[in-house]
């Protein structure tokens, strides 16, 4: 295995192109590791990039939105404060992954190229419209989270494509996110369902914008569009809560296996869109943070 | 001399709570476990496993692995001992199989190589042609006529005739006639339960250091439970005697049961035969999960008459345990321990032991009895829901006693059931409000403890300082347990003893440290080693007065003439004695070898509240006590650590953790992820009340506590859950899916 | 196979080693360092027993590779204590009985100083969330946890 650490993204797309046989970038390593550990992949060249500056930066522009360096810790995420009142529920899905030990390394680049159809923190990016920036030997594109997944254990990146910011938008008025995930136990599982939703309201709390999407449900991470639309004019009453656990249990596509079946997934993915919906319309209205 | 034998009452020492003397090298890092042990010139292993639930191995071809830089020895079946039967030919043909691979993760052959990655690559070169055969891994599905066969030659003479030949032993007992009981029954209830296998989980893989020679001379450092059962297991295994093997036990970071034997060991030691050098092998934490001790999972139907006044007139329970690949799941103590706190007059209990495609079972605290406590007491508390009974009156009513015939043949001694079950009514828990959602548990559990072979040494030094040797391997603070017993006796104070686990060439032969008999039998062996050196030392006194040896007693670290005829003489401190005793006989020991065989058994009662999520099936425990009998608790933190930690892990059997295989019978949970054990957020507090009814068969009166702590959590935690439900839970564990579909199937039946 | 040159302070002390890039930190610790209190439970980051810092933060030394520590200040279990006087937790934590086999403890030692370091004054949910993945087999985490917030209380009020 060649380890190399290279000092700019471009140095780092190099490297990626000219490698043979399997690549993994290095961020916070913790799923790298594990595959490397547990013998599932053994890299030939793993690329560590948290050498080049500027990987750890969270910064607010004068806009309101956000770019975020690819190495940024969940546990950086969690201690800055202002990204939490923007966007709780990108900062929560990201919170639940792992331990402790594993937020003071784990990133959301990362949890997003592993590829899990699980993964906590791509709901969460998808609902609130996040992009990257995508960067390779002709120069750095912008791609949406939803453009990403391929398939379990698979993205749409070449090699040498590697990602080299992530962009958040603004927040806006009155908006509010939120992401709840279904584990057996409190902590330390991989989500067996996965929701995350935005809203936006009118003065009224009137929804004007709306955003679902569910996470291990399908082999790749779902965005509900129908779901969403049928919320938006809508305040959040029963009527419309149950709409959208309709909707959300409707779009499942799971499998069963050791962590949960088909049917408990399609029920709880219901059960998650209506307490998730209620957290994010709380915060939308300024209720809770 | 006059030495109280029997004491149950004015300790000085028993009872109180100093620091364990391996305290501080535990806080520090120091302390040295399996893993961290290492010699000149050490070589790593690295097992190859079978990928496969079973196949034929057709060809091992080791040619790419030996020609890799840096691999100095190959080893398979053939580099071991031909011609062992009974069990050493069962652990054998599990550490490294034959000709057929039995489960997913069986080893079947092995690499030592200059470093730990070289030994794993070069595990991966070792090519294995595999015939796959049919498998099966469930206990129901290895019973059925048509059910791939494991092994027809397994079966023992207790198997009635006609069965399948993989169910390989047959147990039945009880007493009474339980058709007339059920005849005299108000209400019956018949029901049938499963239990997926757990395992003990200890955070320490196997871990082992182990050199060899040509001239059959072999030193071993491994993680076990028991480091004779592994010398001699491991000598025969090698083809090696017994007694040129010496074994040191390395601080053991958890057993559970699961370290009571061998499976990495003796193929350290026939890679260092062979490569000439120490071998170390460390396991991952999948090879823990894939190849070590599960527990049985199960299968039991259980039948239960009931007065409407709560007698309980007949009771029979069929216990089936699948356990592995091999003879030994544990289905005898399921149908023993079943219906163990009952005083009944018609019992009949039986039990099958089924072998299947899957790791060779190991104990587990109180092998056998959770599971089929579970079924047991789900139905009593069925019986009470029925007929408006309350859980703990019920209990009582029926309760064994001292003088009942056990449901498993003998009479009972001084037992304290009753006390737990009085102190389980009189707890502020028992009447706590609950909230809505919440439900409330409680369940009974029994286990017999056990004595085994026991050997300690004992040692005065000149300033009067004593050192203890013991064999049991201290697995939850025992080191502590021993001096305060020993302190006891000699009536000096708790720091001036240090004790050790001796290696096996120190020490006469020691049972493993399980069945909750450390504190018991080695604490006895250690109570009659320290009396045997307190007789030497009045012995002294009496040489040095000038009176008869039985004129002089101890005292409070004193020898002391024993009365006014004795003599006018000056108490003597141990030290004194010690000052001198090069010149006045020589060194003064202690020692004490036996098989004690009054372990007195334990019961004991659980009360817990759950909470459960009718939307998604989750639950959580929301409040936990454990009150049990500890006959006389010695280090009474340490009791209520014992007690707290069987809770906790019943709390993961009750509702999170299962081995969970797939149709290719392949483990497909071999990582934490998944093999999900209770994590500090999951659990509350867990309350504890040490009774104290002494055991009769112990001078201090002290019953073993490991082990009874996981019998009642099973059914209490299932009793919660299904009251909170509003549904009967009988397949453990209780994961959210399965609470799930109950709601859901309860709610669609209207 | 190539090994890699490497240069990181660790408890204190200046290290270097040479190693293999698939290598752990917490292979380097233990089988090139000698810093054997960081224990291998399970590889995989569920288990905690591996736990150290590195630049001040809480990680699995198992999710880490040995060539990522270029430059990196690393505490271990074994940098606690000061001299014979052992952290406040350290006492406690045999006071108390805050462990059984031990085989846990340095993780859940080195996890709840750095808890302690940033909240002084944890709730007992803090503390078990915090502690989540530092798995206990032994103890059901009771002893542990009343460990933890005793000793913040006594840090609290030395301080």
């Amino acid at each position: 295995m060649q380890y190399h650490s290279p000092n700019t993204f471009e140095d780092a797309a190099a490297l990626a192109v000219a490698a043979a046989g399997v690549t993994r970038f290095l961020a916070g390593g913790t799923d790298v590791l594990v595959q490397l550990r547990a013998d599932i992949i053994t890299p030939d060249t793993v690329i560590d990039i948290k050498n080049i500056p500027g990987v750890r930066d969270i910064t607010r522009h004068d806009d309101g939105s956000w770019t975020l360096g690819v190495a940024t810790s969940g546990a950086e995420m969690r201690e800055h404060v202002e990204l939490g009142l923007d966007w709780p529920g990108v900062v929560e899905a990201m919170d639940l992954i792992g331990s402790t030990q594993v937020q003071g390394r784990a990133t959301l680049v990362g949890n997003l190229c592993n590829g899990s159809p699980a993964a906590d923190s791509v709901p969460a990016m998808v609902t609130a419209g996040v992009e990257f920036s995508v960067t390779n030997s002709e120069g750095t594109r912008r791609v949406a989270v939803m453009d990403i997944p391929a398939g379990p254990g698979r993205t749409h990146l070449a090699q040498g494509d590697v990602i080299s910011a992530v962009h958040i938008p603004a927040r806006g008025a009155r908006g509010g996110d939120a992401y709840l995930r279904f584990i057996p136990r409190t902590e330390m599982d991989i989500a067996v369902v996965g929701c995350a939703i935005n809203l936006a309201l009118d003065a009224a709390g009137v929804i004007t914008q709306a955003s679902v999407s569910l996470g291990a449900v399908a082999p790749t991470v779902l965005r509900l569009d129908e779901a969403a639309e049928a919320l938006i004019g809508c305040t959040l009453d029963e009527a419309t809560l149950d709409k959208l656990a309709t909707a959300a249990s409707a779009a499942c596509n799971p499998i069963s296996d050791k962590r949960g079946t088909i049917e408990f997934r399609t029920h709880v993915a219901g059960v998650l869109a209506k307490r998730t919906a209620k957290i994010a319309y709380a915060r939308a209205q300024g209720v809770t943070k | 001399m006059a030495l109280d034998d029997h004491k149950t009452t004015g300790f000085k020492f028993i009872g109180t709570r100093p620091d364990r003397p391996d305290g501080l090298d535990k806080v520090t890092g120091r302390a040295l476990f399996g893993a961290d042990a290492q010699a000149p010139g050490m070589l790593h292993g690295a097992i190859v496993r079978s990928p496969h639930a079973h196949a034929r191995i057709l060809r091992i071809d080791t040619t790419a692995a030996e020609a890799l830089e840096g691999v100095k020895a190959v080893v398979t079946r053939a580099d071991f001992a031909t011609g062992l039967s009974g069990e050493f030919g069962f652990v054998l043909e599990n550490v490294m199989a034959g000709d057929r691979a039995l489960y997913d993760g069986h080893a079947v052959a092995a690499v030592a190589a200059s470093s730990a990655l070289i030994a794993r690559d070069a595990a991966k070169l070792v090519q294995v042609d595999y015939e796959i055969l049919p498998h099966v891994t469930d206990v129901d599905a290895a019973m059925v006529d048509d059910a791939p066969v494991l092994n027809d030659t397994y079966a023992d003479a207790t198997v009635p005739a006609g069965l399948h030949p993989n169910v390989v032993r047959y147990h039945e007992s009880g007493h009474g006639d339980v058709e007339a009981g059920f005849a005299a029954a108000d209400l019956i209830v018949e029901d049938s339960f499963k239990t997926e296998a757990t395992h003990q989980g200890y955070i320490e893989p196997h871990a082992c250091l182990a050199t060899l020679g040509a001239d059959g001379k072999g030193e071993l450092w491994c993680t076990t439970q028991g480091h004779w059962i592994a010398q001699k297991t491991c000598a025969a295994l090698v083809g090696i005697d017994t007694s040129q093997l010496r074994v040191t036990a390395s601080e053991i970071g958890g057993g559970f049961g699961g370290k009571t034997t061998v499976f990495i060991e003796p193929v350290a030691l026939a890679l260092s035969r062979k490569a000439n050098r120490p071998v170390k092998i460390v396991m991952n934490r999948s090879e823990v999960f894939r190849a070590t001790g599960p527990t049985s999972s199960t299968s039991m139907d259980v039948k239960i008459g009931m007065m409407k006044d709560g007698t309980i007139t007949a009771a029979q329970g069929v216990f089936r345990l699948q356990g592995g690949a091999f003879p030994g799941a544990p289905m005898e103590f399921s149908a023993m321990c079943a219906f163990a706190p009952y005083n009944l007059e018609n019992v009949k209990q039986v039990g099958y032991d089924v072998i299947s495609n899957r790791p060779k079972q190991a104990a587990y605290r109180a092998p056998g009895a959770p599971m089929a406590s579970f079924a047991v007491e789900s139905v009593i508390d069925d019986l009470c829901k029925q007929l408006g009974l309350d859980p703990i009156d019920t209990r009582l009513k029926n309760a064994a006693r001292e003088g009942t015939k056990a449901s498993y043949g003998p009479r009972f001694q001084r037992i304290g059931l009753v006390e737990t079950l009085e102190a389980a009514k009189a707890h502020p828990h028992y009447t706590a409000p609950l909230k809505p959602g919440q439900g409330r548990g409680v369940s009974c559990g029994f286990w017999f403890n056990h004595g085994g072979e026991t050997s300690v040494s004992l040692a005065l030094s000149e300033d009067g300082t004593c050192q203890i040797s013991v064999g049991t391997p201290d697995i939850g603070g025992s080191r502590a347990s021993m001096a305060l017993m020993a302190a006891e006796v000699l009536g000096i104070a708790y720091e001036n003893f240090r004790v050790t686990v001796a290696d096996t060439a120190t020490l006469g032969y020691n049972d493993v440290s399980h069945g909750s008999r450390v504190t018991y039998a080695s604490g006895l062996a250690t109570i009659k080693a320290a009396q045997d050196a307190v007789a030497k030392l009045c012995k002294r006194a009496a040489a040095k007065w000038g009176i008869p040896e039985d004129a002089v007693y101890w005292e409070d670290g004193f020898a002391k003439p024993s009365g006014a005829n004795a003599g006018n003489f000056d108490p003597i401190p141990l030290a004194e004695i010690t000052k001198d005793m090069g010149s006045t006989g020589g060194p003064i020991s202690g020692h004490f070898e036996a098989t004690p065989e009054g372990a007195g058994v334990s019961f004991g009662t659980h009360i817990v509240d759950a909470e459960v999520d009718p939307e998604t099936g989750k639950t959580a425990v929301v409040r936990y006590t454990v009150i049990q009998d500890a006959g006389k608790a010695i280090h009474p933190t340490y009791v209520e650590g014992q007690f707290q930690g069987g809770a906790a892990q019943g709390i993961g059997w009750a509702l999170n953790e299962e081995y969970v295989y797939g149709e290719d019978g392949r483990l497909q949970n071999s990582i934490f992820l998944d093999y999900r054990v209770p994590v500090a957020s999951d659990l509350p507090m867990i309350d504890t009340v040490i009774v104290e009814v002494p055991n009769p068969g112990h001078p201090y009166g002290v019953r073993g506590v490991g082990e009874t702590g996981i019998v009642p959590p099973l059914a209490a935690i299932a009793n919660a859950v299904s009251a909170a439900a509003g549904v009967r839970l009988r397949h453990l564990p209780m994961s959210p899916p399965r609470i799930l579909r109950a709601l859901r199937a309860q709610a669609s039946e209207g | 196979m190539k090994t890699i040159h490497v240069t990181a302070t660790v408890n204190g002390d200046t290290v270097e080693y040479l190693c293999d890039p698939r290598e752990t930190l917490l292979d380097v610790l233990r089988d090139r360092l000698n810093l054997t209190g960081a224990k291998e439970g399970c590889g995989t980051g569920d288990c905690g027993a591996c736990s150290v810092t590195v630049d001040g933060r809480l990680v699995c030394s198992c999710l880490i590779l040995g060539v990522e520590a270029e430059g990196k200040t690393i505490t271990t279990v074994e940098g606690m204590a000061d001299g014979e006087t052992l952290h406040p937790l350290q006492k406690k934590f045999i006071e108390y009985a805050a462990l059984q086999c031990g085989i846990c403890t340095p993780g859940i030692l080195v996890a709840a100083k750095s808890l302690l370091e940033k909240n002084p004054d944890p709730t007992e949910t803090e503390v078990r969330y915090w502690l989540a993945g530092n798995l206990c087999r032994c103890t059901g985490y009771d002893k542990i946890i009343r460990a933890v917030l005793d000793t913040a209380a006594d840090m609290r009020e030395a301080s």
